[in-house]
Order: C-alpha cells, then sequence, then structure tokens
C-alpha cells in the first residue's frame, strides 16, 4: 500500500466554471500539471487576494474532481469560512488562480478487491468519489455514509447514490437521512457490507469517532485530516498533529506532507491542540535530557 | 553604461564568504531544504539558512500555530526540529549534495547550550556560516530573550565565536522589539559577531472574536510578512548608520524584488526571503530575478554599489565605487 511522492508543481490556471453545491462553493480550473499528476486524496494548495494580496498565507483544499478536459482540471469544493475563502467564492470564469499541486500523501488503495466504506463529513465527503472512481475500477466493493449537521451541508449525497452499493445519510436535525451523526450509522453500514476497510474524510471530531468504531471492527481505517495551514508543501510548520510512526514513537507530523491522509488509528486524535508529554522533542520529555536546558518556547 | 544584454554582477559577501548573490532563505522557513527542492534548484540561492538548529529534537508548540493577520503572518512554530544530531547526520549532507551554501541558525537555552552547537558544528563540513538565533528565553535569566539583553547577546556571541573555526564567519539575528537595536548590535559585533542579521519576527497577538480566546495555542506569536518591512527598514537604517562597516543580512516582509531593493538601499548586503516562501515557493528566484532586473534598469553595474546607497546625503548623485570602502564590501 506504499505510495510513491509526487512531485508537486506551481500552476497559474484559468477558471472554467464556478458553481454553488448548496451551503458550499465549487470552483473548476484549468491545472493540466497538476491533473495528470493527481491521485485520490491529494490537496490543492490556492493563493488568494491576487497579485498585491494582503493574505500572504495559501489556502488549501481536497479536490472533488479531476477531468481531461482542456488539458486537466481540476475541482475545488470549500466553504466560505473567512476573507479568503469569500474571494475565492467571488472568482469568476476566466480569472486566473495561482495553484500548487498535487500534494500530500494520497489514499493508499488496496491491491485486491475488498469492501471499503468511504465516510464523509461536510465537504468532506468531497474527496471521496475520486477514491470511489478508482476502488471500483480495481473491482471493489463501495458504500457511502455522508452526514452534517443539516441536508444543505451534506455534500454529494446524490452522486453518492449512483456510485455505492449502498449510500446512507445522516443529518444531526433529521432534515436528510437519518436523525444523527455518521458515527451512529456506520456499525451497521459495516457491518452489512463486511467491509474490509473505512476511509473517512471531515471534521476532527468525526475522524475521531470513525477511527474509534473501525477499531471495534478491527479493520483499518484511513482518514485524511484537514489541518489550518500556511503554504500546504511542508516549510511553515503550522499544521502538525501528533501522530504515532512505525517505530511507536509520536511525533507532531504535518498534516501536508506526512498526510493528509494518515492511518486513523496512529492519530491521536484527544491530544491534537497539545504536545503529549511522550512525543518527540516534547517539552521535559526523555529527549531532552541531553540538550540542556532548552525551554518549549521561542 | 550599461547595454541590455550585461548582467549585474549580483556576487556578495557575507564577512569573507562570498555568495553568487544576495538571496537566502530566512531561518525556519525552508524546513530541511527538501520541500522546496521540489521547486527550485537550491544551489541557485545565495545561500539556504537552515531552520535553528538545537541541541535535542523539538516538538514546538501546540497548534494552532499560525493566524493571518493584515498584510503579515504571526507563528508560534517554537522551533520544532530535528536535534543537532540528525541534522549533522541527514539534512545539512543533504543540502550540501544540492549544491546550497548552507547558513546553518543555531538556537539555545544558555550560552553552554549555544556553545555546545556550535562545537557539534565547528568540524562539519559545508556550514558556509553560522546564524545566532538570539531571540532565545535564557533560562538562566528567568527567560529573558538574549536579544533584548546586550551584554547577554553578546556573551553568546563571543562564546560560539571562539568555538567556531575562524573562517566560518558567526552573524548575530537581532530582535526589532528592543529599546535600542543599535546597542545590541554593537554588543554583538564588539563580541566577535562578523555581521548581523535583522529583523527576527517582532512579538504580535491576535484575538479571535468568535471563540473569544487568542487566535494562537501560545497566545503570542512572531510577526511576519510585508506588515513588518516598515520595522526592518528602520532597523536596517539605524544599525547601518551607526555600523556602516559590518555586513548586514536583512529581511522582514520582502515579497518582491523592490522589496529587496529596499533593504539594500537600506544597508543590507544579503536579503532573506522568510514568509513569501510560504506564499511562493518560487519566491527566491523570482525575486532575484527581478531584484537584477531593478539594478539593471538603474543602472549598477554591481550590487554591491547599492549597498546603503539610502544614506548618501540630500543632493548627492549616486555614489561611485570608491565611497563604498567603509561598507559592506
Amino acid at each position: 500500500m506504499r505510495e510513491t511522492a509526487v512531485t508537486p508543481v506551481q500552476v497559474t490556471g484559468t477558471v472554467l466554471t464556478t458553481r454553488r453545491v448548496d451551503a458550499y462553493h465549487a470552483l473548476t480550473v484549468v491545472a493540466p500539471g497538476i491533473a495528470e499528476r493527481f491521485r485520490p486524496g491529494h490537496v490543492v494548495s490556492v493563493a488568494v487576494g491576487g497579485p498585491h494580496t494582503s493574505m500572504p498565507t495559501r489556502r488549501v483544499f481536497s479536490v472533488h474532481d479531476v477531468k481531461p478536459d482542456y488539458g486537466g482540471t481540476v475541482e475545488l469544493v470549500f466553504a466560505v469560512r473567512g476573507r479568503g475563502t469569500s474571494w475565492l467564492a467571488e472568482r469568476k470564469a476566466r480569472d486566473s488562480l495561482d495553484l500548487v499541486g498535487p500534494l500530500g500523501r494520497p489514499y493508499p488503495v488496496p491491491r485486491d478487491p475488498c469492501a471499503c466504506v468511504l465516510v464523509g463529513g461536510e465537504y468532506g465527503s468531497a474527496s471521496l468519489f475520486a477514491l470511489a472512481d478508482t476502488l471500483q475500477q480495481r473491482g471493489c466493493r463501495v458504500d457511502f455514509v455522508l452526514g452534517a449537521a443539516s441536508a444543505d451541508r451534506v455534500f454529494g449525497a446524490l452522486r453518492a447514490r449512483r456510485m455505492g452499493e449502498t449510500t446512507t445519510l445522516t443529518t444531526e436535525d433529521g432534515s436528510l437521512g437519518l436523525r444523527g451523526r455518521v458515527t451512529d450509522a456506520l456499525p451497521a453500514v459495516i457491518a452489512d457490507a463486511r467491509a474490509d476497510v473505512v476511509y473517512a474524510c471531515g471534521p476532527m471530531a468525526m475522524l475521531r469517532g470513525v477511527t474509534a468504531v473501525a477499531v471495534e471492527f478491527d479493520i483499518p481505517v484511513q482518514v485524511s485530516v484537514e489541518e489550518s495551514m500556511a503554504c500546504g508543501y511542508g516549510v511553515c510548520m503550522t499544521c502538525v498533529l501528533p501522530v504515532i510512526g512505525d517505530d511507536g514513537v509520536t511525533r507532531m507530523v504535518r498534516s501536508c506532507v506526512e498526510g493528509p491522509v494518515f492511518r486513523g488509528e496512529r492519530v491521536r486524535f484527544e491530544d491534537i491542540g497539545t504536545i503529549p508529554f511522550d512525543a518527540l522533542g516534547a517539552p521535559g520529555g526523555r529527549a531532552q535530557e541531553g540538550g540542556a536546558h532548552t525551554r518549549n518556547v521561542s | 553604461m550599461l547595454t541590455p544584454e550585461m548582467s549585474v554582477d549580483m556576487r556578495t559577501y557575507l564577512a569573507h564568504v562570498e555568495l553568487a548573490n544576495p538571496i537566502t532563505t530566512a531561518a525556519g522557513c525552508a524546513a530541511s531544504g527538501d520541500e522546496l527542492s521540489q521547486f527550485i534548484d537550491l544551489a541557485r540561492l545565495g545561500a539556504v539558512v537552515t531552520r535553528s538548529i538545537t541541541m535535542a529534537p523539538r516538538a514546538g508548540r501546540p497548534t494552532p500555530r499560525m493566524a493571518e493577520t493584515p498584510s503579515g503572518m504571526l507563528n508560534a512554530v517554537g522551533l520544532q526540529g530535528p536535534g543537532v544530531d540528525v541534522f549533522l547526520e541527514s539534512e545539512l549532507p543533504r543540502l550540501v549534495e544540492r549544491g546550497a551554501r548552507a547558513v546553518v541558525s543555531i538556537a539555545g537555552g544558555s550560552v553552554a547550550e549555544y556553545t555546545a552547537l556550535a562545537r557539534r558544528l565547528a568540524d562539519a563540513p559545508g556550514v558556509a556560516a553560522i546564524e545566532v538565533n538570539l531571540s532565545c528565553p535564557n533560562v538562566e535569566d528567568l527567560g529573558r530573550v538574549f536579544a533584548r539583553d546586550p551584554a547577554a547577546s553578546a556573551e553568546v556571541v563571543a562564546s560560539v565565536r571562539a568555538t567556531m573555526r575562524y573562517d566560518v564567519p558567526v552573524v548575530a539575528k537581532l530582535a526589532p522589539d528592543v529599546a535600542d537595536i543599535v546597542a545590541v548590535a554593537r554588543a554583538c559585533v564588539d563580541g566577535g559577531a562578523d555581521a548581523l542579521a535583522m529583523i527576527n519576527t517582532p512579538l504580535g497577538m491576535s484575538i479571535d472574536v468568535d471563540t473569544m480566546r487568542p487566535s494562537l495555542a501560545a497566545g503570542t506569536g512572531g510577526l511576519s510578512g510585508p506588515a513588518i518591512r516598515p520595522l526592518a527598514v528602520r532597523c536596517l537604517w539605524q544599525v547601518h548608520a551607526a555600523l556602516p562597516g559590518v555586513p548586514i543580512v536583512g529581511m522582514g516582509g520582502v515579497l518582491t524584488g523592490r522589496d529587496a531593493l529596499e533593504l539594500i538601499l537600506a544597508g543590507a548586503c544579503v536579503v532573506s526571503v522568510g514568509t513569501a516562501l510560504f506564499h511562493d515557493p518560487y519566491a527566491c528566484l523570482r525575486i532575484l530575478r527581478e531584484l537584477e532586473e531593478l539594478l539593471k534598469e538603474r543602472g549598477f553595474e554591481r550590487l554591491a554599489d547599492a549597498v546603503g546607497l539610502a544614506h548618501r546625503p540630500p543632493g548627492a548623485g549616486p555614489r561611485q565605487r570608491i565611497d563604498l570602502e567603509e561598507s559592506s564590501l
């Protein structure tokens, strides 16, 4: 399941189409170099605000769709959350966008056909359709569980219904599908599909819950995390989270380079936003015994 | 007079070390170097300034570590890094292999730790210069930052200078949020610094009005980006005016060749690019190209002729080469 690294490129893409999808925005951009290198799970980092921007940090998005039109297009799905995303939402066809990608570790796909449950929260489901496509081409069974707070925040329900063996929708207010969260519906879906693996993309709390369910069923789970970051290609060191390595040691790793896809059980969800005391290089930890009096302040 | 085909001599000197051009990465803005080398040839930079290397590995600060601010960003990464052993085993050799000139930034919590780091680096091949990150809390002085105290800064610099090989320049990196940056600069030069680098990020803070809590987990963070460029220009101006013979690595919100030229005119002979690298992985080479174009347009044959040029008296024309003896070269 080991993936080889893909070299990212910087592309000045041209916006082809923009559309509203319920509570979200979707932007299709002609970006040949990125489209041809893309694999499901990769992310793209976008500069916002135009040439003389007052927003120096890039925004990172997962890719909903890649198409061969015009040499290759990528479609990004996002929610307006601040100045950068509201600028992006105002883009029109033929505008230019500075994109860097594809970035990060894509979803590993199984060598042999197996049953896969794909779990999406809010617009996190956007990254699952390219994955579903790849899995189905390999003869895998795909079942979807998509959820959000309300009906207009569930992304891609129609497409999931078309592609999936089964599709289960959940909303917290009951406006679509089952009332509740994806984790409420997930155990039954895993059992019915006799799932071998779970893939999930969405808010951190959901990924934590999905991982707990998969661990209960003792099946592997791959989660795609969304952390705030400034660059997307590994230089700003701001998107870190505690992840347990193959050697059993917890490290603060970058979600843009070592992720965004991680094995769920390796992510220390309960410690996100902290430096676990046993992480490599944690203040006062064993790793610093040799390091004189270095304190964790800068 | 320059003909359009002629290129500007972009060579510069960091103390006695010649760099092919004045553009370098800023400390802590290029991770290990591997990340940027996916986009650019590191050998084409004047130098790569590494992240601040510490004795032990460091996990850094908790997240959120970053908050965007108008024309800038706050960061509190907390010097996350692999520690000097891994740096010497793998990161430095990879930089050397790629043909990069490595300026190694070091950070410590005590004079002894800086000295120990210098000792480890003294015999490492491929260290073009040492940059001493003085914006670290001194554990022997209740966590007061070295860079705010001229005497403590000088002590660190003197100790590193005494430990490093004589042919490896020691650069003192200064913080702008001090009472008198000239006093700190002078103390560092008296302590043996071969060059100065400024400015490190001034401390800033932002509060999220939705959560009504500080935006960064650490509360405060270093402010960088174009928002601090005037602060950098002021610091460079004051220090270059006071110590015209000391080479200065200038940095602070450089996004374009024009910004780099501004810092050069204020007195920098090397310009580091930091936050711009988060926005554009090609920033260094683009800025270098733009800077060369600007110098050419203005009729300069050598970059060195522009260093500190804004200091010439009003009414005087561009300085002639002979006037530059007291500048960085």
